[in-house]
Parts: structure tokens; C-alpha cells; sequence
């Protein structure tokens, strides 16, 4: 489904990712984890075509396509969406307004027949029951008011709608409570695990990953990929802290 | 302010950002003239939106406890100016909101002179401007508060948005101020549309077109809020970004 083959991508002409090789299958859940600086966010952005984000080397296909080829709206059409760590508020546009133009600009960009207003909210409603989110929030402008967790919750309820192929999910579990860490850990879990979709989760901590159980761990490390896992090499990392088990590696 | 006879020069304040040429073809411009009689509620709706260039001077009147509320459209002359002389006495209330969508070398103008001449007298003056291309975009507003006029609560919120580094924003706030407890609040910005949000909006399927105009209809429906004709003014404003854009 996704395959980054030596990726380097710099910002502000600083070199962050050096050489990052990464493949995904369907139907798996990737983790990515690292220490502060280790270039997680911006794999995230580069891979969503985030403006200043410049890939110097490398390759992503993403279900055959050329990812880096297309623009951020032609990604998110192929089906890729990217969760943001920190949900953009947007003063006087309702999330039920946004959402609704964003699914059909997408099926439009697909050849399908867009979404009548009754059909949307349907939608809607589901998935933000799903999440726990009262509809009445998507009424409001995006994001704007919500607490950290509920930006995040509704990055959730977003993903639903727009049912993706693949999810990067940068830090969803940043500011979330115990609660809600686990209502989106289960969200994710309703939403993206399927056969044919993946998900990639960007994550500090294993916290996440007892929710949602991944099929692979990576350690990212100064802008390359350094070791690979199971789940269990979360459990370790938590342990033994990264600065181990990355210099094991270098060792 | 005196209308002047002879074409005005980018000398005359009032004037400096004038598209003096296009001036000319419509000048000179007559004063319509607004009488709200004391305790009167009226409104008024201005949408301007063919090609050709237009220029247009309103004074307006408001007896004790009068209100009138004025919301202009400016979106497709060449050039296109709405003056407007607003007189309050005692108690009353004057509301403008007012929004200029401009492109290629188009000169767009809002000028409004609102004196305060009674006491406690209520006015809120909001612009919002978006420019593409050449296009220029200015609103001159002035505030007066006569003597005696206390208890006055004015204020202004006047902002532009550059969609092309091209394009020219012009803002000139002016308070003159001469009674007691008065309450004059004004804000001015002009800006680009957020990188963070475009982006934001984008990573979800939005063209860049559409995630613009999105945002700049959040940003336009400021000016239209809570007025009578609030969805038939938006409309006119989104098919004219969808033009611009």
C-alpha cells in the first residue's frame, strides 16, 4: 500500500529525514516511535505535502502512485489522511460545512456522485457517535473552543467520514485523558482496521499501542528507521528508555 | 465633508486612492439623501456587482433613537466607491457592514464620515476586503464626536486579506473626539490567508481554490452578520470569490 524507499526531506534546509525506507501492507497497523527530534512529525507532514516540507532523495508509492507526485487535496482523494498532532482551528467555517465540502471534493476528484446534505449528516452523526462527540460540536467552527482532547476526538470523527485508505496519525494520543485515549484507541479500531486499509501511528509512548495493537514497531532515530519490531519492542522502549535501545543498535 | 464641484485631485484626502480616471467618467456623483425620522428602524442593502465603474455619496440622517442598518456588497466594478455621511443624534444606532472582493487592476472604496451629535448614540462600523491580482482596496473611516455628544459607543473593525502579494490594501482611521465618556474602539489588520489552515484544509480534499474560499467566506460573513439580507449577500459574496479565486 505504502512504500518509502530512502526518503530525505528537509525543512528550512536543515536535513531531517536521511535515507527513511518504510513499507506498509494492507490490513497492518505500523507504529513509529523516537526520541524528540527524530524527524516523526516531519515524515508525517512530508508525507502529507506540507508546504516547506522539501524531499531531496527518495521514492513513496502509495497504491501505485507516485505520492510525492501529487498535491496535499490529490493525496487526501487517493485515500491517504493525515491526523494532525495539533488540529488547525478555523474561525466561522462549521466543521458540518468543512467536512461535508471536503467528502465531495474528494468523491469528486474519485468520479463519484457527491453526498446529498441528509446523507452527509448520517454520516456524520454515525461517526461522531462513535467517537462519543456530541453532533452538536460539528456545528461549530473547526476546532475552534475544543479542548486538546476533543480536537483530537474529532480528527477521529473526521477520519471516519472520510473513510481513508491509510491514516498516519501524528501523536493522536497527545493530550488526551484515560478516557479518551481509549475512546480513540477504539475509534481507530472501528475505522481503519480492515483487509484492505493501514494505518501508521506516530507516537511517543506505548499507551496508544494498548488500544490499538500494531503488527510492527519502528524506532526512528536522527532520520532513519533504526530498528524494527513487534509489539513488544514498545514495551521495551518504555522500559529501558530509547537512548538503549538505539544505541544497541548502533553498537 | 463638502463635495467638491471640480473632479477631485489625489490631493483630497477623501480621494487619495481614488482610480482618479474611472472617476471621471462618473462624476460628478449625487448625494441620496436618508432621513430617519426619530424612533424610525430602517436598512438598507447595497450589493454592486457589475463591471462597469460606479461611485455613490449617502447621507444619512438619524433622529432621537433612529437606527438604520447599511450592508454593501463592492464585488466586480472597476472601480467602485461608496461614500457615506451618517449624522446620529440622541440614542440612535448606525450599523455598516461592509465587504470589497477586488481582482486584476480593479479599485474598490468604502469612505464613511459618522458623527456623533447627540448623546448616547450607538455605531459599529465592519469592513472586511480581499484582494487578488492588482487590485486596490481602501476604506477611509471617520469618526467625530461633537461636544456634548457623551455617552457615545463607536467602534470600527476594519480588515483586509492579500490573496496575491500584488494586490493593495489602504486603511485610514480617524477619531475626533470632543465630549466626555465616550467609548471608541477600533482594530485594523491586513493579512494573508493562514498557511496552517489552507493546508489543514487541504490535507482533508479541499483544491486549493475551495479551501480558500472557505476561508475567506468565514472572513466576509463578519461584515453581513445579523443583517436582514444575511444569505442572499452571502451568496453573491461566494460566487464572486469563486471568480476571483
Amino acid at each position: 500500500m505504502l512504500k518509502i524507499d530512502n526518503l530525505q526531506a528537509n525543512v528550512a534546509d536543515k536535513p531531517i529525514l536521511k535515507g527513511l525506507s518504510l513499507t506498509i501492507n494492507p490490513g497492518e497497523i505500523h507504529a513509529i516511535m523516537g526520541p524528540n527530534g527524530a524527524g516523526k512529525s516531519t515524515l508525517g507532514y512530508t508525507l502529507g505535502g506540507r508546504p516547506g516540507y522539501e524531499v531531496t532523495g527518495g521514492s513513496v508509492d502509495f497504491l501505485g502512485q507516485d505520492l510525492l507526485d501529487l498535491e496535499p487535496h490529490e493525496r487526501a482523494a487517493a485515500g491517504l489522511f493525515l491526523g494532525f498532532q495539533y488540529p488547525v482551528e478555523i474561525p466561522g467555517v462549521s466543521f458540518v460545512q468543512f467536512l461535508r465540502e471536503a467528502a465531495n471534493a474528494q468523491r469528486k476528484g474519485r468520479g463519484e456522485e457527491p453526498l446529498s446534505g441528509g446523507e452527509f449528516l448520517k454520516l456524520a452523526r454515525e461517526k461522531a457517535g462513535l467517537l462519543r462527540m456530541d453532533m452538536d460540536m460539528l456545528k461549530r467552527p473547526v476546532n475552534v473552543g475544543f479542548s486538546g482532547g476533543e480536537k483530537k476526538r474529532a480528527e477521529m470523527v473526521q477520519m471516519g467520514i472520510l473513510d481513508p485508505k491509510l491514516a498516519i496519525l501524528d501523536e493522536t494520543d497527545s493530550g488526551l485523558d484515560i478516557d479518551a485515549l481509549r475512546i480513540c484507541g477504539e475509534g481507530i479500531n472501528a475505522i481503519m482496521r480492515a483487509p484492505d486499509k493501514a494505518v501508521l501511528l506516530i507516537t511517543h509512548y506505548q499507551r496508544l499501542l494498548d488500544y490499538v495493537k500494531p503488527d510492527f514497531v519502528h524506532v526512528l532515530a536522527a532520520g532513519r528507521i533504526v530498528k524494527i519490531g513487534g509489539p513488544d519492542l514498545a514495551l521495551r522502549l518504555e522500559e529501558e528508555g530509547y537512548e538503549a535501545v538505539v544505541q544497541e543498535t548502533a553498537a | 465633508m463638502s463635495e467638491v464641484a471640480a473632479l477631485p485631485t489625489r490631493k483630497h484626502e477623501d480621494f487619495r486612492y481614488s482610480d482618479i480616471d474611472a472617476l471621471a467618467g462618473v462624476w460628478p456623483i449625487a448625494r441620496e439623501e436618508i432621513v430617519v425620522a426619530d424612533g424610525g428602524d430602517e436598512s438598507l442593502q447595497i450589493v454592486e456587482d457589475g463591471a462597469a465603474a460606479v461611485a455613490r455619496h449617502l447621507v444619512i440622517s438619524l433622529g432621537k433613537g433612529a437606527k438604520f442598518d447599511l450592508r454593501v456588497l463592492s464585488a466586480g466594478p472597476v472601480y467602485g466607491r461608496i461614500a457615506v455621511d451618517v449624522r446620529l443624534a440622541e440614542g440612535a444606532d448606525f450599523t455598516l457592514g461592509a465587504a470589497q472582493l477586488a481582482t486584476g487592476s480593479e479599485t474598490l472604496e468604502v469612505v464613511t464620515e459618522v458623527t456623533h451629535a447627540g448623546l448616547n448614540a450607538t455605531s459599529s462600523q465592519i469592513v472586511r476586503t480581499a484582494l487578488a491580482g492588482h487590485s486596490v482596496g481602501t476604506y477611509l473611516g471617520r469618526i467625530a464626536v461633537e461636544r456634548g455628544a457623551d455617552g457615545t459607543d463607536a467602534e470600527q473593525s476594519v480588515r483586509a486579506m492579500l490573496l496575491d502579494r500584488t494586490a493593495t490594501a489602504n486603511a485610514r482611521p480617524e477619531l475626533e473626539i470632543y465630549a466626555d465618556d465616550v467609548k471608541a474602539a477600533h482594530g485594523c489588520a491586513v493579512g494573508e490567508l493562514d498557511a496552517n489552515g489552507l493546508f489543514y484544509l487541504m490535507s482533508r480534499g479541499l483544491t486549493p481554490p475551495e479551501a480558500k474560499r472557505l476561508m475567506l467566506q468565514a472572513f466576509i460573513a463578519e461584515a453581513f452578520t445579523g443583517a436582514p439580507g444575511e444569505a442572499e449577500l452571502s451568496e453573491a459574496a461566494i460566487a464572486r470569490l469563486e471568480a476571483i479565486l
